[in-house]
């Protein structure tokens, strides 16, 4: 059997599962005395107060992670915890039968699962799940075991977890875990982002995984392709090994080029950079060879808590990472909520359209008393390394005047506290709105560089909106729409002198840096995973012959004849690496 | 007071998913007693499990007992949901 999924971190693993379930114990049946049933009734009332605020809390997690969409079954989870029915049956049975509550209880709940996985409509059948998990949480409670971690792993597993949180990552025994599969999750979860800097294929959002997957299946977890294989025949895990070694090969040859710079054959010299959220990623922009950081995300400073981080938090954060990364430029982004990003301490309203909605700067320069907070932390920490400071969501020159207004407030504030800063931090524009990207010629005059943002560029000027599924198939970095506005803004800034450089995942495909090259992109951002790849690219074609491709590129009418043009190109520029990555 | 109906659904869905949740929110804002019986299966019409182990489908008929102070009002609101004029 297989299950698809998202595939979060690239890489094949075959090896044994390892079900992480925090919620699977034994309950015995033990008579109790008469006098002690509402004694039992009180541990059942505490029980299922303690799990509701547990619920309530990765409610909360998801709906800041994920988006509160993928917060939405919980819902479904506080339903069946409130249950009438459910909890009289369970008191009326502690009367009747004058056993322990946890022995009356799992009776209970065991007859709910049978009843509805029985039924015959999907969706009903679907909800045993959610029976089953808060019965579980429930369970967990009354019994009050301890619950199980990952820093004792034996042997060399593949972890299947509904979800597997940082804070259970940081204990995790890292040499024995080979793979992640989880229920839930997109390419932007901790998971995924964990698994990515460990370097482990993972795929996540599989639904399913835990209630198929028993500990001591095989699995075959193909990271690539967003494939579990449970239990595979023996041909199957052949050609899979065989797919695992090809991959160990091309990334053999691929971290070879680590170390050079990314300069065309022609000697056309670009950077090649790395996006990240987590301080501590920096040990894999380096270990990847990436020349700077291109994106630090703030936001995660800001999640998971009930406060808005001090000045001096976020100075140590910014300036761990300038220290690390001594000569490589650190491109701080400012805080960058809204969106999918939801933040609780900062009460941002519900909207109906929140990607074009009270978001990043506009919610910045709202609120200046937090904004200036994250400003002087960013310049403080300037002294330190080379910081360069970005402006997300900027839609017109009015709105970056403001920002940079704001900026020098900023400044005013730490020269009145005889505070050292860099005077002449290099500000720059994300360009991430058509109307910016229409009137970068006269945004470039007024800051040092640009950044393009291509995942809410090309969701905006192709009004796709890049979480539905349904419509992913318009979401084409290659339509002509986009590649015009790219090539605008990279002329435009060029014009004027200063770089262009690009963060969104655009920049983490051989075949589009094939484009964005010939276009005279200055600079490339990635995950850090895929810069061995990009610098191999650059490398080994012709900036004369990138130039040549994208004036091509250009002159077609669709997407996706860009886009099998291009390959093509690739194929034929760079013979090797279809090579190595295939079989 | 005690008052009883008989509906039928007429909800594509039957009264599954977001209707039943629906109900049961509902149903948990008034103090009367609710009893939904689809045939002789008879469940309390504030439990969401209750309610779905009865999978009304399209078509099915439900026989709603409401008793106590605020049952008028309370068998409006659900007739609603019920025949499909709420969201």
């Amino acid at each position: 059997m297989s299950l698809k999924g998202i595939p979060a971190s690239p890489g094949i693993a075959v090896g044994k599962a390892f079900l992480f379930d925090t919620r699977q114990f034994i309950v015995t049946e033990k008579a109790i005395k008469q006098e002690l049933v509402p004694s039992e009734i009180i541990r059942f009332e505490e029980a299922l107060i303690k799990t509701r605020s547990e619920i309530l809390a990765i409610q909360k997690k998801i709906s800041h992670e994920m988006g509160a969409q993928h917060a939405e079954i919980f819902n479904a989870h506080l339903l069946v915890l409130e249950d009438r029915m459910l909890i009289e049956e369970v008191i009326e049975g502690l009367k009747k039968e004058h056993k322990c509550v946890e022995y009356i209880f799992s009776k209970v709940i065991e007859k709910y699962i049978k009843v509805f996985s029985r039924m015959n409509d999907e969706y009903l059948k679907e909800r045993t799940s959610d029976i089953e998990d808060v019965g579980k949480r429930i369970l967990k409670n009354l019994i009050g075991v301890q619950e199980k971690t990952l820093s004792d792993l034996k042997e060399r597993v593949i972890v299947v977890a509904y979800d597997i949180s940082p804070s259970e990552t940081a204990n995790m025994h890292k040499q024995n875990v080979i793979g992640f599969v989880t229920d839930i999750g997109g390419r932007t979860s901790h998971t995924a982002i964990m698994a990515k800097s460990l370097e482990i294929p993972a795929v996540v959002g599989l639904e399913k995984a835990t209630s198929r997957i028993k500990s001591g299946d095989t699995l075959i977890v193909d990271g690539e392709d967003g494939v579990v294989i449970i239990n595979p025949d023996k041909s199957v895990i052949k050609k899979y090994e065989a797919k695992q070694q090809k991959f160990v090969e091309f990334e053999k040859i691929l971290l070879d080029f680590k170390d050079t710079p990314a300069s065309t054959i022609d000697g056309h010299r670009v950077e090649v950079s790395a996006n990240i959220e987590l301080p501590d990623e920096v040990d894999s922009v380096i270990a990847h060879g990436a020349e700077g950081i291109g994106l630090y995300r703030t936001e995660f400073l800001y999640m998971n808590r009930n406060d808005v981080p001090d000045e001096e938090e976020q100075f140590e954060a910014y300036k761990k990472v300038a220290v690390k990364l001594s000569k490589g430029p650190v491109i701080i982004r400012t805080l960058d909520i809204g969106g999918d990003k939801f933040l609780s301490q900062l009460k941002v309203p519900q909207e109906m359209n929140p990607f074009m909605g009270w978001r990043a700067i506009r919610f910045c320069l709202a609120r200046p008393e937090i904004f200036k907070v994250q400003l002087r932390a960013i310049l403080r920490a300037s002294v330190f390394g080379n910081i360069k400071l970005m402006f997300p969501m900027i839609s017109g020159l009015g709105e970056l005047r403001q920002a940079i207004k704001v900026l020098e407030e900023a400044k005013h504030e730490l020269k009145n506290r005889k505070m050292s800063f860099n005077q002449d931090i290099e500000v720059g524009a994300m360009i991430e709105i058509p109307s910016a990207a229409l009137t970068c010629d006269l945004l470039a005059k007024e800051v040092d560089f640009f950044s393009i943002g291509t995942n809410d560029l090309i969701q905006y000027s192709l009004a796709v909106d890049r979480a539905n599924e349904k419509i992913a198939y318009l979401y084409r970095p290659t339509h002509p729409a986009v590649l015009r506005l790219i090539k605008n803004i990279i002329d435009s800034g060029h014009k004027e002198n200063i770089w262009v450089g690009l963060c969104g995942e655009m920049a983490a495909e051989s075949g589009f840096v094939l484009i964005l090259l010939g276009l005279g992109l200055d600079e490339f951002s990635m995950s850090p995973v895929v810069v061995p790849e990009m610098k191999y690219v650059i490398s080994n074609v012709k900036f004369e012959d990138a130039k040549k491709v994208a004036e091509e590129a250009m002159k077609l009418s669709t997407g996706e004849e860009v886009e099998t043009f291009t390959n093509k190109r690739l194929n034929e520029l760079v013979p090797l690496l279809k090579k190595i990555r295939k079989k | 007071m005690l008052i009883e109906k008989k509906l039928t659904i007429r909800n594509e869905q039957g009264l599954h998913a977001r209707p039943a949740a629906i109900f049961v929110q509902i149903a948990n804002k008034y103090e009367s007693d609710i009893i939904v019986k689809k045939g002789r299966q008879g469940v309390n019409g504030k439990s969401i499990m209750g309610l779905l182990t009865l999978a009304a489908e399209k078509g099915a008929v439900l026989h709603i007992k409401v008793n106590g102070a605020d049952a008028k009002e309370a068998i409006e609101e659900l007739e609603k949901v019920i025949l499909g004029e709420m969201p």
